[in-house]
């Protein structure tokens, strides 16, 4: 499987980190139970989905990729 | 599963009633050990197992049939002891040959470190009933000859721990096992039923639908595996999971017997025989969240240059096939089990990469805690309130894959 990294191109997964975007939902309200759902819960799409990827063995740097779970 | 099979195996086929007591969606090994231990200890019969595929065509058909209890923290320890218990006696309780064959785990370490939490871990196994000894270089070497001490000159083998009652059976004649002991009780296993959406009232389940009509039932346990937060989010429950794929692979046949399984620690590999005489190896988990059951060939080549560093005569063999399960990974590497915030609604999940061992244990204790509606003892530090408790049970180190 390969990436897309914005700056070096397409490269093997083994190269980068995956890196989760807390997606706490507007329905919960309470405080608490906002950063319970932030640190434990997950959403865990299937389909289509907006991840944060490190390039740790390249140029070291952050990006947002779109991504389909299901391929 | 064919002709041949149904002839030994008595199962048979139910059709969908309008309604049941429990219903029990996913029919792998969890799903249908709840099912069984239902009807065999608490005499609930008036059951259904909802099954997208065919019985056992999930992750019990996708694992590495690797059964112990050389967990890290003494609530996995007893769980998993229990289940390895249950395993050892299926054979004489149900009169159906799984080819349980205990072999013993050895897991092995490369630096000062690791062997320091391996001995802590094999007193820790000992004080909770597991047996688990510490073992030198010089005693690895008498249990498995092939191993290469010096770890091709890189991994030097320093000391590891031998799980003595360590194990492995047949995956497909377990969930047959419980299968057919559920069915001939009057539970109705449908295969090519998909769960499509779960009915509830006032935060209580009232039914579920599925492709083939809707089900009224009070109680309603997600066993899937992979897809539990596509269960869940039928509910619009939060869970702690996320999916990812596991893969796995065989070799050709290896002429001698080799005799445990070994594994190792920080090199995250581990190898077993199959009956067949196959090497059967697998590794980490793939770092991406995802559903996708593709196999890799970086997998291969990362998990064979990993097993060939401390078992050099593996290069010799040829690799026969590889396949994928796709695995609920929750955040502290144990499992979820129990009640949840809907009145009803039960989840037996986050099994990742260590759910095969548990199915007995996991069926029976789930089975208690619908017939009973009290959570026992030996399953209450896995509820999913843990996290909101600050209860987590962190044990990665025991999972044998990170």
């Amino acid at each position: 499987m390969k990436l897309t990294c914005p700056n070096c191109g397409a490269r093997s997964v083994e190269e980068f980190r995956y890196g989760e975007i807390p997606r706490v939902p507007d329905s919960i309200s309470d405080p608490d139970a906002r950063d319970v759902d932030r640190v434990y819960m997950k959403t865990n799409p299937h389909g289509i989905t907006v991840e944060a990827w490190f390039h740790d063995f390249g140029c070291r740097r952050w990006f947002r990729l779109e991504r389909d779970t299901r391929l | 599963m064919n002709e041949f099979i149904e002839s030994k195996v008595d199962l048979r086929w139910g059709e969908q009633k309008p309604s049941y007591d429990v219903v029990v969606i996913g029919g792998g090994g969890h799903g249908l050990a709840t099912a069984y231990y239902l009807a065999t200890r608490h005499g609930i019969t008036n059951v259904a197992v909802l099954e997208r595929g065919y019985i056992g065509s999930g992750n019990s058909g996708r694992n590495t049939t690797v059964i112990r209890a050389n967990y890290g923290i003494p609530a996995s320890v007893r769980f998993y002891q229990h289940s390895l218990d249950l395993f050892r006696t299926l054979e004489a309780e149900t009169d159906r040959w799984i080819m349980h064959n205990e072999k013993g785990v050895l897991w092995m370490h490369h630096t000062e470190m690791g062997l320091r939490t391996e001995r802590a871990r094999a007193h820790m196994n000992r004080a909770f009933g597991a047996e688990t000894n510490f073992v030198t270089p010089e005693e690895i070497k008498r249990l498995v000859p092939e191993v290469d001490l010096t770890g091709g000159g890189r991994y030097p083998v320093l000391g590891g721990s031998y799980h003595v009652q360590g194990a492995t059976a047949r995956h497909d004649r377990v969930v047959w096992t419980y299968a057919e002991g559920a069915m001939v009780r009057g539970v109705d296993v449908l295969q090519r039923t998909t769960a499509t959406g779960i009915r509830t009232d006032n935060g209580r389940v009232t039914g579920v639908e599925t492709d083939r009509g809707f089900i009224a039932t009070g109680t309603v346990l997600s066993a899937t595996a992979g897809h539990t937060t596509t269960i869940t989010d039928m509910v619009g429950l939060r869970m702690p999971i996320r999916t990812h794929p596991l893969q796995a692979f065989v070799t050709n046949h290896y002429r001698q017997t080799f005799h445990p399984i070994v594994a190792s620690a920080e090199l995250a590999f581990y190898v077993s025989q199959t009956a067949r005489g196959e090497m059967l190896m697998g590794a980490e988990w793939d770092r991406q969240p995802s559903y996708s059951y593709a196999s890799t060939s970086e997998f291969l080549r990362s998990c064979s240059a990993k097993a060939t560093t401390i078992l050099p005569f593996l290069s010799d063999l040829r690799i026969l096939r590889q396949w994928t399960g796709i695995c609920d990974i929750s955040p502290d590497s144990s499992p979820i089990l129990g009640l949840t915030p809907v009145e009803g609604f039960l989840v037996s999940t986050g099994w990742g990469t260590w759910g095969f061992k548990a199915i007995p244990a996991g069926g029976e204790q789930m089975a208690e805690l619908i017939a009973t509606g009290r959570t026992p003892d030996l399953i209450a530090p896995f509820a999913l309130d843990r996290f909101e408790r600050d209860r987590i049970l962190a044990d990665a180190g025991s999972a044998g894959t990170q």
